[in-house]
């Protein structure tokens, strides 16, 4: 939230010191972000409606369960997969992950879990293709995906 | 996704809100109660994000984002990428209007999938709470893997010519 306070105060000022110089040039800057805000709400308020759903339905502790108790390659591909559909917020993401390896899981399933959580965004692809087009946004997750699976594979022969 | 696809699938999500809300009325709240911290995570850094956007829009020229952050800005464009991502705070989403705004005004597709990659994985205090709960040795680890990561998959981006389409996003 320190951050949100930081932003809204940067953007204010820089708004106000835009006014001042040049009122034309204001207007065409809150016509950019009237436009952006009104084509970007409805999209991901749909990606954040359907996180409810995944959220209650599937809750990350089944989620990180099932990480932990499927060893092996397969395993680690299936951490990955569920860090790349899941949006679960650090704060949250973290202590589970932790305790599940306490209790023995997987060093590289927790690993690409983790980093595809971050990386890939299967719910807020839609919206990337509208920004970077379809071919980009394939291949960054695409790529992000198999990165997250090497990324896990050292850290489970280093930590081992 | 196409224009017309986002009221259809918020007409299905209201649907399976009500339909789960005549069966079990606490599972409808908990969706709700869930998507609502998220909700306010979206109002509290849209709103500021798309008005620098729109400000940058309007003053910064285009030769200071081609010399800064263009295909010949070299090493340094790449640290300038780098620095905006970790330093803001947000969701993924709050990053693509301004990858593509820095897109726009000349920057490399390079920088700009460094830009994307690091602002969804690398963040300071996301680092520090990686170490309290998974241990200093797997987060600093994972972070050192992450970075030569992002460098290669943002070069693979630009072997594969993945030049995105002067798309009209606001509309």
């Amino acid at each position: 939230m320190a951050f949100a306070a930081v932003i809204w105060g940067v953007a204010g000022v820089s708004l106000i010191l835009s006014w001042a110089k040049s009122r034309e040039k204001t207007r065409e800057a809150l016509r950019f972000f009237w436009r952006a805000f009104l084509s970007l709400a409805p999209s991901i308020v749909a990606i954040i409606w359907t996180i409810g759903f995944i959220l209650t339905f599937l809750p990350s502790g089944f989620v990180l369960n099932t990480i932990g108790r499927n060893a092996g390659i397969m395993g680690v591909v299936i951490a990955a997969a569920f860090g790349s559909i899941f949006l679960i917020p650090a704060f949250i993401a973290f202590p589970l992950a932790a305790s599940f390896l306490r209790q023995g899981a997987d060093v590289r399933a927790i690993a690409a879990f983790v980093t595809t959580l971050v990386m890939v965004g299967v719910l807020t692809a839609p919206l990337e293709v509208k920004f970077f087009g379809k071919r980009f946004t394939l291949w960054r997750n695409t790529l992000s995906f198999v990165m997250a699976l090497v990324i896990a594979f050292v850290m489970g022969e280093v930590l081992r | 996704m196409k224009i017309k696809a986002v009221p259809a699938i918020l007409a299905v999500l209201a649907t399976a809100t009500v339909l789960v809300w005549a069966m079990r009325p606490d599972k409808a709240i908990a969706v709700l109660f869930v998507s609502k911290d998220y909700l306010l995570e979206m109002i509290s850094i849209l709103p500021p994000v798309l008005i620098l956007c729109g400000l940058f829009d309007a003053w910064v020229p285009r030769r200071t984002i081609e010399q800064l952050m263009g295909d010949a800005s070299g090493i340094k464009g790449t640290s300038i990428a780098f620095l905006l991502g970790t330093v803001a705070m947000g969701p993924l989403y709050a990053a693509f209007p301004i990858g593509k705004s820095l897109l726009d005004k000349g920057a490399s597709l390079y920088n700009v999938a460094v830009f994307l990659c690091v602002w969804a994985s690398i963040k300071i205090p996301m680092i520090l709470f990686e170490v309290k709960f998974l241990g200093a040795e797997f987060a600093l680890l994972r972070l050192a893997l992450t970075i030569p990561a992002i460098l290669v998959i943002s070069a693979l981006l630009r072997i594969f010519r993945m030049n995105t389409p002067r798309i009209q996003c606001y509309r």
